[in-house]
């Protein structure tokens, strides 16, 4: 196959399927193993500084906070991230000081509530490195690539563009039609977090709203951590096995954390919590408000129950699912500067 | 219009509605978040009743009744046919599927090739670090057309984008499909504050559709740091109505997109 081009940004995440296969076969096993664990001991088992890390969800949507807090107690180092749409999660992971380099599909920004300050200050003042560009098809599918066991997949994005040549893609003549393809290089992160509506010990997991692309994401992990609403009895997973969207045989720890997504959203269960992401887009403009709101939320707090007490407990809760289901009024600080 | 008249509209609701008036009914749409939300919102209860609605984060055909602030808002899946993935609808969209898919951007030059990656300084050390693709670039690849949306300056509407995070024609006729891309592929129509643009079928640069009410061919080229096309006889866009404004108000309650 001829290369007709080549991206110049850093290859991150990508292994020969062949070593993948080897790393599964001494790291992985389908035995049914209990793996409930805390949240401090699943980071510490199993997130090492200089990781290459990909949160599951959407940014605001399904992001294991439980497991971001924690990467930033430990403080956890040099993480490289996966930045699919990590917007809200890689911004406090900024702030929290757990980032060394990032390749770039959309980040540093909030959807509608505007650009981030935190990770746009670390990125222009060079404490944190894009090291590549991709598109979000593009992640998703090196993530299909690595759940599929092969180096690349071919797709038809990023051609003729600069998102191409800082990309660690290339570009190559089909051989099929003759035509150029890109081929993304697969990857299979180090370390992978998914937040869940509900999962049993085994780590059987269903998941409730849209997939993004956790599918893949998870399938491709080497190591995998599941936080989950509550743990359902295996007898619930085998009974409605169409529901199953991650087998446990891939799970690495379960931890149980209820409201473990907030202030993302949460399917079915709770809206985005404007009031806090609200106050993290404000304090988070200089470096003395981001470590005043680091140090309130996640190192003024043992643990996630405590950290919800702190912001509003069940009340909080109870108003933010009258969100999602319409009940309630939609109240966001950014809201009220819209003219 | 006299200066002391103020409108029944603001530039946002005309953008929102001109945007909405590029969609036909029986037709698919890639949306982003903001207006191109309001707009394919507004086309479904308007015109186009059976516009099937996608969203990268998953969500497929919604019904939506309120506007979300994230693609991957549970809002998305209002009455949906489906709740599914990334993948599913990037392959949707590569295999096909999809009749139009709305961009917006930082940056955008005469071929509507669009930047939304940095500004200033070098990619290494960038003066401006902007968000990057997204599912831009996908969506720029391989929806059949594309509308962009987006303010208008002169500093925006440049020769060449530093950067092509997206591509629109890229250097011109052909310049796609040499790079792979799928054939017939590309922007359609930009729409700014200022007016309508389309892309001149022979050398695929921006041309001047029509200017919005009020606003010069003047204000237009002023805003402009490129050479648009511009015809001997410009339409102006017509404005919206005061149902059309209501209904804005009514998707978004809050004025996320549309403002107060």
């Amino acid at each position: 196959m001829k290369v007709i081009d080549q991206g110049e940004g850093e290859l991150v995440g990508w292994h020969d399927p062949d070593e993948n296969r080897e790393w599964i076969r001494k790291n992985k096993s389908p035995a049914l193993v209990d793996k409930r664990m805390s949240i401090d001991e699943a980071v510490s088992k199993f997130v090492k500084d200089g990781d290459v890390l990909g949160m599951g969800g959407f940014g605001h949507i399904r992001v294991s906070f439980a497991g971001i807090y924690e990467m930033i107690r430990q403080k956890k180092k040099n993480l490289t991230v996966l930045g699919k749409t990590a917007v809200h999660d890689m911004d406090v992971l900024i702030g929290g000081g757990c980032v060394g380099k990032v390749e770039v599909a959309y980040s540093f920004g909030h959807e509608l509530r505007g650009l981030s300050s935190c990770g746009r200050r670390a990125v222009e003042s060079g404490r944190v490195k894009v090291v590549s560009e991709i598109s979000n098809g593009g992640f998703q599918w090196r993530y299909l690539g690595g759940m599929m066991g092969v180096p690349f997949v071919p797709c038809r994005m990023m051609q003729g563009s600069d998102t191409f040549r800082k990309s660690s893609a290339k570009i190559v003549e089909d051989p099929f039609t003759g035509k150029p393809i890109c081929l993304l290089p697969s990857c299979n992160p180090d370390v992978v977090f998914v937040h869940v509506p509900r999962c049993d010990k085994f780590g059987n997991c269903q998941i409730d709203g849209i997939l993004i692309e956790d599918f893949e994401l998870a399938r491709a992990a080497r190591r995998l951590i599941i936080t989950t609403e509550e743990i359902i009895d295996n007898e619930e997973i085998r009974k409605d096995p169409d529901q199953t969207k991650i087998p446990g045989f891939i799970v690495d720890a379960v931890v149980e954390v209820k409201y473990g997504a907030h202030p993302t959203l949460m399917p079915d269960k709770y809206y985005f919590d404007e009031e806090i992401i609200g106050e993290w887009l404000i304090m988070s403009k200089t470096d003395e408000g981001t470590e005043k709101w680091i140090d309130k939320y996640v190192h003024g707090t043992a643990n996630f129950e405590e950290y919800i007490k702190l912001i509003g407990g069940e009340a909080k809760m109870k108003y933010l699912y009258d969100v999602e289901h319409y009940k309630a009024e939609l109240k966001a600080p950014w809201l009220d500067k819209k003219k | 219009m006299s200066k002391t008249e103020k409108p029944h509209y603001t530039q946002t609701h005309l953008m929102a509605v001109a945007a909405a008036r590029v969609l036909e009914n029986n037709k698919s749409v890639f949306v982003g978040t903001g207006l191109p939300m309001i707009a394919s919102m507004y086309a479904q209860r308007t015109h186009a009743p059976n516009l099937l609605i996608i969203f990268e984060a998953g969500a497929v055909g919604p019904q939506m009744r309120m506007l979300p602030i994230s693609v991957g808002d549970s809002r998305t899946t209002y009455r949906a046919i489906a709740a599914s993935s990334m993948h599913d609808n990037m392959s949707f969209a590569q295999a096909g599927w999809l009749d139009y898919g709305f961009l917006g951007g930082a940056q955008i030059d005469k071929f509507g090739n669009l930047n939304t990656t940095y500004i200033g300084g070098t990619w290494d050390r960038p003066k401006v670090r902007l968000p990057g693709s997204g599912g831009a670039n996908d969506v720029g690849s391989n929806c059949r057309h594309t509308i962009i949306i987006m303010r208008q300056e002169a500093q925006n509407f440049v020769d060449k984008v530093t950067f092509i995070t997206t591509p629109g024609y890229l250097d011109g006729p052909g310049a796609r499909e040499r790079a792979g891309l799928p054939a017939g592929s590309g922007p359609i129509k930009v729409i700014s504050q200022l007016g309508v643009y389309g892309f001149d079928e022979k050398t695929k640069m921006m041309k001047l559709e029509s200017t919005h009410p009020g606003v010069t061919i003047e204000q237009i080229v002023a805003n402009t740091s490129f050479k648009l096309i511009i015809p001997d006889k410009v339409p102006q866009t017509p404005p919206p109505t005061k149902q059309d404004v209501a209904l804005l108000r009514e998707l978004d309650p809050t004025g996320m997109a549309i403002g107060k």
